[in-house]
Formats: structure tokens, sequence, C-alpha cells
């Protein structure tokens, strides 16, 4: 005898009524997945040096000892050293962005809000453009990270002093320490700033990718890795503060705790991003909106996917702006703004949904 | 039947004391009404009660147990709060903003239970908006959005419901509706209902009991129309009031004029 596997009606139909949402998400979940790792690859492919798409696997799989590289050492060269690191860098910043711009938004409950709102980007920039200017560009990274710490410590020590960071009253904080931050460095700019010092900082406000190697891979796949995928888990405690602080806290959320705790993990990813690429506008304010437009509100859903899809916009982006006016490179913040504004409208106009 | 109790409440808000040494008692299965004027301390002796603030001073108790020893989690599994005017900054369908309800009862790192669905679903039916259940919050009309806070507020499971001037910018209908609906609920979930009131006759009409307050402490409590005399009404809210019966139901009317003689 078989045991009889028994599956009534009503138990199918009762596991399909509670259950629909997760395998849409999942299954949106998995296109964009795949959709990211096409995007690597293609972009790995564009550039002036002409390189096939099995190209880039078969580069790719000798470096994890899955047999020698078939390219010769300049292609390969130009994949493995010049081209994977730029593109990974753009999906993990573009991805960070994502995220740190949904939770913002959530946790000040403001829409206009970014992954910059507490001051990051001036802070950041101000340190970036001092060593900029001192000639100690290799300092860089950890001087932007730096700038953007003490930006966040500023703007937290004004809002908090005796209050549980009220969201207005982080914004104003935030606010009061970007225009300090930002008139520190025209301040340095003007001067002390060159012909060459004056472009390379423009570059760099402006946000761009163009010195991405494995260290900045390292810097924010790590930063992704240890702080975006705890604040996609953090997601439920998000959607209590739909309503509110009060609301929040009825639902027995400890409202002042994570909030800090949110705030705090949000600039440490923005940081870590701002010192591998500039302050990249637009990807973290308004692809968290598209996203929700679409998929909606709950937060364990579009965390995960303003993730993937920040990853796949930002690769793309910064494909665009290292080869459409080639040899020339257009710092890829100028491209974010362009390319995201109109499918934003779009969006906006097409969706009755956001009031 | 399970109650709670206020032991001498009293809330410190920027130096002035607004709740001051408040004692009253809530039952389940009863809807109490927190009356008083505007600053009387309705709301912030409700955050309390609801376990959203701790008091300056004094306690509460819940079934014989220190309403504040449990962990904030815990109190929201007991208790649920809806808030006067709660609007939502970032687009929210009803069904989303129901499912609020059953964050306390759901850990951060696990998915949603299989139950909530059902308890999601109920709730909805409950107040009467399933049929809402997918449009957007902001796009329902005051007495509707109420409700789907109502059933957010079930959805918690909760054995104590607390109401900030639930009528407050509805019309007459809606008030009528939302109170008789809080009514029912009350009664077929043995709720304790505790909600803050500015229109005395709705206390009347829809609360078993009245706990009126005046600068923070208790003016008087106990049945709606024992404890709403025009000397009380006069004294709290410097008004003038008579008690009619109404000419149909008979039951009483109060109506009001200013103390020095109707407006002509």
């Amino acid at each position: 005898m078989f045991p009889r596997l028994r599956i009534s009606p009503t138990s199918l139909r009762r596991w399909s009524l509670t259950r629909p949402a997760p395998s849409r998400v999942a299954l949106a979940a998995a296109g964009l997945t795949l959709a990211l790792l096409v995007s690597i690859t293609v972009a790995t492919t564009i550039g002036p040096a002409d390189i096939r798409f099995g190209e880039v696997w078969a580069s790719v799989g000798s470096r994890l000892g899955l047999g020698g590289s078939p390219l010769s050492a300049l292609r390969d060269g130009i994949v493995w050293e010049l081209r994977l690191p730029r593109v990974l860098t753009a999906g993990a910043v573009g991805a960070g962005l994502a995220i740190a711009g949904a939770v913002m938004q959530a946790t000040t409950r403001n829409s206009l809000a970014d992954p910059y709102l507490l001051g990051l980007s001036s802070g950041a920039s101000l340190g970036a453009v001092t060593v900029l200017v001192l000639g100690a560009g290799v300092l860089l990274p950890v001087a932007a990270f730096a700038g953007a710490i003490v930006a966040l410590v500023a703007t937290l020590l004004i809002a908090g002093a005796g209050s549980s960071l009220a969201p207005g009253r982080t914004i104003l904080a935030g606010i009061a320490v970007s225009s300090l931050g930002a008139s520190l460095t025209s301040f340095v700019i003007f001067w002390t700033a060159t012909g060459d010092s004056y472009r390379e900082i423009i570059a760099w406000l402006l946000g761009s990718l163009a010195g991405a190697d494995w260290s900045a891979v390292f810097i924010a796949g790590s930063a992704l890795l240890l702080i975006g995928l705890p604040l996609m888990v953090g997601g439920r405690a998000l959607d209590a503060f739909a309503f509110g602080d009060t609301s929040a806290a009825a639902l027995g959320v400890n409202v002042a705790r994570t909030r800090l705790l949110l705030l705090i993990g949000t600039a440490l990813l923005t940081g870590a991003m701002v010192a591998v690429s500039g302050s990249i506008g637009f990807v973290g304010l308004v692809l968290p909106h598209a996203v929700r437009l679409v998929v909606g509100t709950r937060h364990r859903t579009l965390l995960p996917l303003a993730a993937l899809t920040g990853a796949i916009f930002l690769i793309w982006c910064d494909t665009a702006a290292r080869t459409i006016f080639d040899p020339r490179e257009l710092p890829v913040g100028i491209i974010t703004a362009i390319v995201g504004a109109p499918v934003f409208v779009l969006l906006l106009m097409r969706s009755r949904r956001f009031s | 039947m399970s109650s709670l109790v206020a032991q001498n409440i009293s809330v410190v808000l920027g130096g002035r004391t607004v709740v001051d040494d408040v004692r009253a008692e809530f039952s389940s299965g009863l809807v109490t009404a927190i009356l008083g004027p505007n600053g009387a301390g309705k709301s912030s002796l409700l955050r309390v009660l609801a376990g959203v603030d701790r008091p300056a001073s004094g306690g509460v108790s819940w079934e014989h147990e220190d309403w504040f020893a449990l962990s904030r989690r815990d109190r929201a599994r007991e208790a649920a709060l809806v808030e006067q005017d709660a609007q939502a900054e970032l687009p929210l369908t009803v069904r989303m903003a129901v499912t609020l309800g059953r964050t306390p009862h759901a850990s951060v790192f696990a998915g949603p239970a299989p139950e909530d669905a059902a308890i999601i679903d109920d709730a909805l039916a409950d107040v009467g908006i399933t049929a809402f259940a997918d449009r957007q919050i902001s796009t329902l009309s005051g007495g509707e959005r109420q409700r789907a806070h109502l059933a957010r507020a079930l959805a918690q499971q909760p054995r104590l419901l607390f109401l900030d001037e639930p009528t407050n910018h509805l019309d007459v209908g809606a008030q009528l509706a939302t109170l008789a609906l809080v009514r029912r609920l009350a009664q077929a979930n043995d709720l304790a209902v505790v909600t803050a009131l500015h229109d005395l006759n709705l206390a009347v009409t829809f609360a078993d009991r009245v706990v009126v307050l005046d600068e923070g402490r208790v003016a008087a409590a106990g049945h709606p129309i024992e404890v709403l005399t025009p000397e009380l009404i006069e004294s709290v809210w410097g008004v003038s009031a008579t008690v009619l019966a109404h000419p149909r139901t008979g039951s009483p009317v109060i109506v009001f004029e200013l103390p020095d003689g109707p407006a002509t």
C-alpha cells in the first residue's frame, strides 16, 4: 500500500487565499534578480573594447578557479580590473541608496526625504573636497565617510536635544547642517581650487563611479551586506510608522530606539556609498517612490524590490555616463536625473494611487 | 469581568500638570466616555491608559497586574488606540492599514502568520468596509476612514480599545454610525472601550459611563445622565445647560446657552 497524500480542496483554497501576495512578490524578485544578472553581464560587455557576453562569464569563471581564461591578458584585465568592479560598484551603490531613501522616507514620514537628508552629502563633500584640494586623493573615501559621520552626529545632537528625534526637528537639523557643510565646501573650493582639482571636485560633487575599483566594490558591497540587509529585515517596524509616532507606539514599537537605529543605519549605509561614488542624486529620492507606486507601501516587499531596481537603474545610468560621450565621461548624477525624472513623472501621471 | 484601573495618575507636559491624580476604573463590555473642555487632559490620560506614555506618578493596573510591567509589545496585544485624525504621508491601501494591526503579534523576522489574512478579513467585515479594502485610505470619506482605523484596531485583537475623539470632523450621520459601531463592537467582543468625546449628547446616547475631567482632575464620574447635571456642566464648561426629555422618545437631551442668557 502506498501512503495516501490527502490534500483537501478547502485546504488548498485557504492556502492560496492567505498567501497570494508573497508568491507574486517572489516572482517579481526572481525576475528582477535575473534582470540584474543580465544587466551586470551586458553592461560589462559595453565599452570601447568589444567584449562578448560569454567572455564576461569566462573571465569571472577563471577567477573563481573554474579553468583558465580563454581571454588575452589585456581583455581579461578590461573585464576584471576595469569594467566589472565599476558595474558591481554601481549596482551596490544603487541598491544601497534605494534602501536608504525608502527607509529615510518612512522614518521621517516625509516624501521629500532622501538618503542625504541628515546633512550627509554636504558633510561627505566637505571631507572629500578638503582632501582633493590638499592633493591627497587616495584618502578620498575615508575623508568622505568621516565627513558624513561628523554631519550625522551633528544633526542627531541638534535634533535629539531633549526630544525623541521628532521627524520635523530632525529634518530641520539636517537642513542646518547641510547648509553649513555646503557653504564650507564652497569656501574651500573658492579659496583654494585651481583648474584641474576644480574639475575633479565638480565631477565628484555630482557623483561619479569613474574611480571604482575592487576596493570600492568591497566597501559598497560590505556596507550593503552588513547594514543594508539588517535595514531590509527591520522593514516591518517601518510599516508601523505609517500613521505616526503615537500609532507606532500603540502597535508595540519602541519609537525612539527604532528611529535612532534606523537613522544611524541609513546614515552609515549612505556614508559608505558616498565615499565610493560621491553624492549621486535622485536614486534615493525617486526610486523608492517609483517602486512604491508599483508594489505598494509594505516594506517587507518594497525594500528588496527597491534595492534590486536601484542596482539595475544605476548600472545602466553609469553605463550611459561612460559611453554616450566616449571618451569623455559625464558625472552619473546628471544621467540619473535626466533619465529618472521623466520616468517618475510618467509613473506619477499614470498612477492615481499617489495622492 | 476584567478591568483597567487608573491609580492616582498624574501626567506632566513641559512642566505643567495636565493630568492630576486621576482615579478611575474601566470595565470590559462597557463604553466609557472621557469628557472635558479643551485642554482638560483627555488625550494625555488616554495615552497613559493605552500604554503609550508612562505617567509621571501613579500607576495603571489591568486585571490586577501592573500595566507598565508588561513589555510595550505585550501591551499592544491587549490594547489598541485610534488616534485623532491619524493621517498617512505615504500611499496606503485600506487592507494594508488594517494589516498594521497585526504588528504586535508578529515577529520582525518571520513573515505574516497564516491566520493573519482571515483576521484582517474579519476586521474589515466587522466594520463593513470589505468593499473598500483595496482603495487608498486617503480617498475614503471621514466616516469610512474612521471605520478603517477601527478595523486596524480590531485586527490587533485587543481587549481594550481607546479612541481619541472618534467623531471629530464627521458629519452627524457618520458620528452616530461610528459610535453605534463602537458600541456594537464593545458588546460583541467584550471590549473595554474608553473614548474621549466632546459632544455631551453623544456621551449620553452611547456611553455606559462617563469620566469628566476639569483641568486634569476628575470632576465627576458615573452614569452619564446622573453625572451630567446642569450644575456640573456650568462649573466645568462654563455654559448653562438644561436637560429636556426628547419629545418623541423621552430620552434625555442636553441643550445649552451662554451663562448670560440666550444670544439675541
